[in-house]
This record gives C-alpha cells, sequence and structure tokens, in this order.
C-alpha cells in the first residue's frame, strides 16, 4: 500500500486547472477557426490550416521550445506581454495553459470542423430566408447542431492538456506546485528510486480523470443526440 | 404588388436568359430540370447571384447587379418552401413555427393559430422532424414561411419529393392559399403540369434558360404553340365550371358557357366553380353532331388556330362559348376533314378525362 504524498494531489490539481483553462480560452478560438476553415473561402486558407496543425506533427519539444522562444522575458512578445498586461508566461502554470492550448488546438479545430461541414448549408441558407441575420443562423441553428462536435473537440482539448509532456516541461520547466502538472510529476517520480508506487498511483489517477471525461463527453453527447432525434 | 425578374447567366454546360413578371395570385414558373427553375428562385431569395440580374418587388429593388445593390436574403422578406422541408432538426415543430415568427417584421400579424388550423398542425406540435412524413414536414416547413410573414411565398417544387396521396394532402392546403385570406403572391416552381393547371393563375414556360411562353394560365394551357413544352401527353386546356347538380349514380353536372359536362368524382358543392383540365389527346372532333356514342360529354366548338407538330399530329385550338379548348389530332384528319379556323364542329371528351384529382377550388 502506498500512501500518496501531497505531491500528487498538488500536481493532479495543477493539471485539472491548467487544463479547464486551456479547455475554456481554446474552445472560442478552435471554433472560429473551425468555421472559417468549413464555411470561407480566403487567400491564406491553405497556411491557417497548415499552421493549426503543425504542433500536430512537430516534435513536442520543439515546440516547446518555439513557444521558449517566443514568449520568454527576453523575447519581444514576451516583454510586450509582461509590460502592457503583466502576463508571464515562460515558467508559470500560465505558460502551462499556454502550452497546452496550442498543442490540443488541432484536435479541437478538427472535430469542430468535421461538425460543421456535416451541418448542410440548405438548412442555414432557409433560416436566413425567414430573416434571421447571420449571426442569429450561426448561435440558433449552426451552434446547437454542431455541439456534439464542440463536446468531443473540448473533451480532446482537456484530454491533451491533461497529458502534455513534452513541450510544457520545455516551455515552463519542471516546478513543484507551479508547473509540474500529473504527467512531469510521474516522469519526476520515476526518475527517484523507490518513486514507483508513487508514479503508479499518479497514473491510476491520470486513468481514472481521462476516463471520467470520455464517459461525461459521451453522456452529454447522447443527450444533444437525443433532443436532435425528439426523444 | 408584382415581382418583376430578369437575369442572366453563363454555366459551363448551360446559359440563362430570363425575364418575367408575376402578379398577385400564384406564379407557377413550369418547366423540365435544367430549364433554371431552381436559379430564378434562388436568385429572388437571395441565396444565389446570376452574372447580371434586377430583381424587384413593388418599387423595391432588392437585386440590381448593375447598379450593385444586393439586399441581403434575410432582409428580403420571400418566406421560401423547398422541395425538401429544411426544417431545423434540433428544433420541434412548435420551435420550427416560431422561428419563423421571431424574424417577422411588424405589422399586422399572421396569427400563429390560424396557420396551424390552416395547415392542420395542431397534432405535431410537440413531434421532432425527424419523425414526421413527407407531407407533414412540407406543411410545417409551409407554416413556418407564413408566419415570417413574407411579402412573397417561393415554392421550389414543394411537392416533387412526396408520393401522391402525400401531394392530394397538400395541395388543398396550397388552393386555401391562394383563395383564402391571405391573399399571398406565391412563385411557384414545378415540372408537374397536374400540379400547375390546379394552382396557377399566371404560367411562365421555361425552356432551356428562356422563357418560350408566359400569360394567364387559361391563355397558355390552350395555346397550341406551348403543347410541345409542356409534352404532348400533358397538354390540353384548363377551363372553369360551375357545378349545378348531383346525381345519385356519382355522375355531377357541371356547366360551361357552351354547355355542360357530366364528370364522375366531383366532390365540391354545388353552385362552386371547379377548374377542369382537358387533355388535348382526349378531345375528339366530329363534324357532325355525334349520336349514338358512349360519351356524352359532346359541345359545339368552333376552330381557332390549326398548329402542325413536327410529328405526324397537329394541336387545334377550339373554342367552346367564352371558353377555349385544346386537341389534338392528326395531321391526316385535319386535311380530310378539312379542319381550317373558323370550321364550326363537335368536341367530344370522354368524362374520365378529368381525373378527381385534377379537379381543384
Amino acid at each position: 500500500m502506498v500512501t500518496p504524498d501531497a505531491a500528487a494531489w498538488d500536481a493532479l490539481r495543477l493539471s485539472l486547472w491548467v487544463a479547464v483553462w486551456a479547455t475554456t480560452l481554446a474552445v472560442p478560438l478552435a471554433l472560429w477557426v473551425a468555421w472559417l476553415l468549413a464555411r470561407r473561402d480566403f487567400r491564406g486558407k491553405a497556411l491557417l490550416n497548415a499552421a493549426v496543425h503543425l504542433p500536430l506533427v512537430l516534435p513536442p519539444v520543439v515546440t516547446g521550445y518555439l513557444l521558449l522562444l517566443t514568449f520568454s522575458p527576453a523575447a519581444p512578445l514576451g516583454r510586450a506581454l509582461e509590460a502592457t498586461i503583466g502576463l508571464t508566461l515562460a515558467f508559470r502554470w500560465t505558460g502551462a495553459v499556454l502550452a497546452a492550448i496550442v498543442m490540443g488546438f488541432p484536435l479541437m479545430v478538427r472535430a469542430i470542423r468535421m461538425a460543421i461541414e456535416a451541418v448542410d448549408p440548405r438548412i442555414e441558407d432557409a433560416a436566413a430566408t425567414l430573416g434571421a441575420p447571420r449571426y442569429a443562423v450561426f448561435s440558433r441553428v449552426t451552434l446547437p447542431l454542431i455541439l456534439p462536435g464542440i463536446l468531443a473537440g473540448s473533451v480532446m482539448g482537456f484530454a491533451k492538456a491533461m497529458g502534455e509532456f513534452g513541450a510544457t516541461i520545455t516551455f515552463v520547466a519542471n516546478i513543484p506546485g507551479q508547473t509540474q502538472t500529473l504527467p512531469l510529476a510521474i516522469w519526476t517520480a520515476l526518475q527517484i528510486p523507490g518513486g514507483e508506487g508513487q508514479a503508479a498511483f499518479m497514473a491510476g489517477l491520470s486513468c481514472l480523470v481521462a476516463l471520467g471525461a470520455v464517459l461525461l463527453s459521451e453522456w452529454l453527447a447522447r443527450r444533444v443526440a437525443a433532443r436532435i432525434a425528439g426523444a | 404588388m408584382s415581382l418583376a425578374v430578369t437575369l442572366t447567366h453563363r454555366f459551363a454546360d448551360a446559359e440563362l436568359d430570363i425575364a418575367f413578371e408575376a402578379g398577385p395570385g400564384i406564379t407557377a414558373l413550369f418547366g423540365r430540370s435544367g430549364a433554371g427553375k431552381t436559379t430564378v428562385i434562388q436568385t429572388v431569395a437571395g441565396l444565389f447571384q446570376p452574372q447580371t440580374a434586377r430583381v424587384a418587388i413593388g418599387g423595391d429593388i432588392l437585386l440590381d447587379t448593375a447598379m450593385r445593390t444586393c439586399i441581403p436574403p434575410h432582409k428580403r422578406r420571400f418566406g421560401t418552401v423547398f422541395q425538401d422541408a429544411r426544417l431545423f432538426p434540433h428544433l420541434t415543430v412548435a420551435q420550427n413555427l416560431d422561428f419563423g415568427a421571431r424574424y417577422a417584421p411588424n405589422g399586422p400579424v399572421v396569427l400563429r393559430d390560424d396557420v396551424i388550423g390552416l395547415l392542420g398542425l395542431s397534432g405535431l406540435l410537440n413531434r421532432a422532424p425527424a419523425t414526421l412524413s413527407g407531407g407533414e414536414s412540407q406543411r410545417v416547413a409551409l407554416g413556418r414561411a407564413l408566419l415570417s410573414r413574407p411579402r412573397m411565398l417561393l415554392m421550389d417544387e414543394p411537392l416533387a419529393s412526396l408520393d401522391d396521396p402525400r401531394k392530394q394532402e397538400i395541395l388543398p392546403y396550397l388552393e386555401g392559399l391562394r383563395d383564402g385570406s391571405l391573399r399571398l403572391p406565391i412563385l411557384y416552381v414545378s415540372h408537374a403540369v397536374d400540379e400547375v393547371a390546379r394552382l396557377a393563375d399566371t404560367l411562365v414556360l421555361l425552356q432551356g434558360g428562356r422563357v418560350a411562353a408566359q400569360g394567364p394560365l387559361f391563355d397558355v394551357m390552350s395555346d397550341p404553340a406551348a403543347v410541345p413544352l409542356l409534352g404532348v401527353r400533358e397538354a390540353g386546356a384548363v377551363i372553369e365550371a360551375e357545378v349545378i347538380h348531383h346525381a345519385d349514380d356519382g355522375l355531377s353536372t357541371l356547366r360551361l358557357s357552351a354547355g355542360t359536362l357530366e364528370l364522375p368524382g366531383v366532390r365540391a358543392a354545388l353552385g362552386t366553380r371547379v377548374r377542369l383540365r382537358v387533355l388535348a389527346q382526349d378531345v375528339i372532333l366530329s363534324k357532325h353532331r355525334p349520336e349514338g356514342l358512349s360519351s356524352v360529354n359532346v359541345l359545339p366548338v368552333t376552330i381557332d388556330a390549326v398548329h402542325p407538330g413536327d410529328g405526324p399530329g397537329a394541336a387545334i385550338a377550339l373554342r367552346a362559348g367564352s371558353d377555349r379548348l385544346l386537341a389534338r389530332v392528326t395531321a391526316r384528319a385535319v386535311s380530310e376533314m378539312s379542319l381550317i379556323p373558323g370550321t364550326a364542329c363537335f368536341a367530344i371528351l370522354k368524362a374520365t378525362t378529368v381525373a378527381p384529382g385534377s379537379i381543384g377550388r
């Protein structure tokens, strides 16, 4: 029997905190980008698509390194953020949120984009002929219809944020209580002789959170689908 | 209030050059698939912009490519009923109806209860669109469009995806719109002659992206030149008659300007006027009053015009009192009987020519 020490719970708390923030911030942006990619034609669309998907194919360490180059206090953008809104990203939990957003973004956009593409634009046309302005067509017709896709994308983004390792440790390092998320804590425990028990306990926590997220999203998606089918 | 449409557009495989006006009542755009009907509806609704086009209704310019004017669809106020009902799948029937009303402009209200009653929707209100039959869906789509208080209703083959019983279920509602208190002008796209004959006041015939004929329905349907456009089997005049007697044997007597017809399956009440469709191929001409025939429907007629067709047939325009009929006979009969304009003869109509479904009003 392993007695989990406080570090495990700290890591879990931090991971959930980072993942909730990352998901909350990323969903609206992912929705907008997914809509652009699904429904709009513009110059640079291929470029945007590639940029969104880049973190999926880049080694996470490289993504983390690029984030560090861009947002470190030494870099112009990092300095500007700190000077204007007092936001420091490098080596802070806020940076872990940014890393989680960037890494989870392609998964979210993909799920939401597929949902948008599945909505028949002719139904949106019908709404327009009934007098609904464009924003109302989106909020009253498109949005409810793509809700399952948004839920699926959110769960994937959340799971990715819970599990993100490479970009996080490169960008914000591994500071207990500050940037040491659950995967980082597991990895750290494995570096210490006799830490296997602790690692296994945290791995178990990871599994439970992931399972819970999937079950919750399935349940929500079923409710949405049932509403659409009129059951 | 009249809708005026002109448009030209070049697709990869077709070219459209269409101009017409739609006044009060139901204006039918008739043509085969590819004739440009749906493009016209989409242009009027604001869902498609042709290369050059002008759409105006009662002095309001909605689209003018020359002036770079284009009012977006949600400000045009054309309630549209599509072939596929396009109900919102995540909303109930009641919510679909309310969506139509939500963006309706201020003014005299189209009462929700009236529309629900007119279209027989009261039993469907809590249902989801996915559980509706095709006919029910179309009725809901129609109600939704009516509640948006459109200045004109656009209907793009609203019955094309329905089987015959479902069509018969919807048609009376459309007739109710035409004749009822709403007096809503309707632009009605169809490739079914029977629907057009039953519903339209004005007919615009499209062929190969052009307007081949347009005018009041009774005129166009009795024009021999329209026979090839409507199809030899479908062509035939539409006339109005008054129901004056229902006999016990199932036959009813209808009065025309030049005589009476005995027809089966007439359900309209005594004194009402009904539309009859008399197919040109079901009219037989005789120079003498025929006797000893099994058909009792004989009308004295005068030949107005003879229109030779491309094949062995000829279309003959007839006048019976103030009514006009169309007959299709062989070119040989025309020469052997010397059927020329002005000739008086007798038209024999089979009583079965008018199917119950083709009797309207």
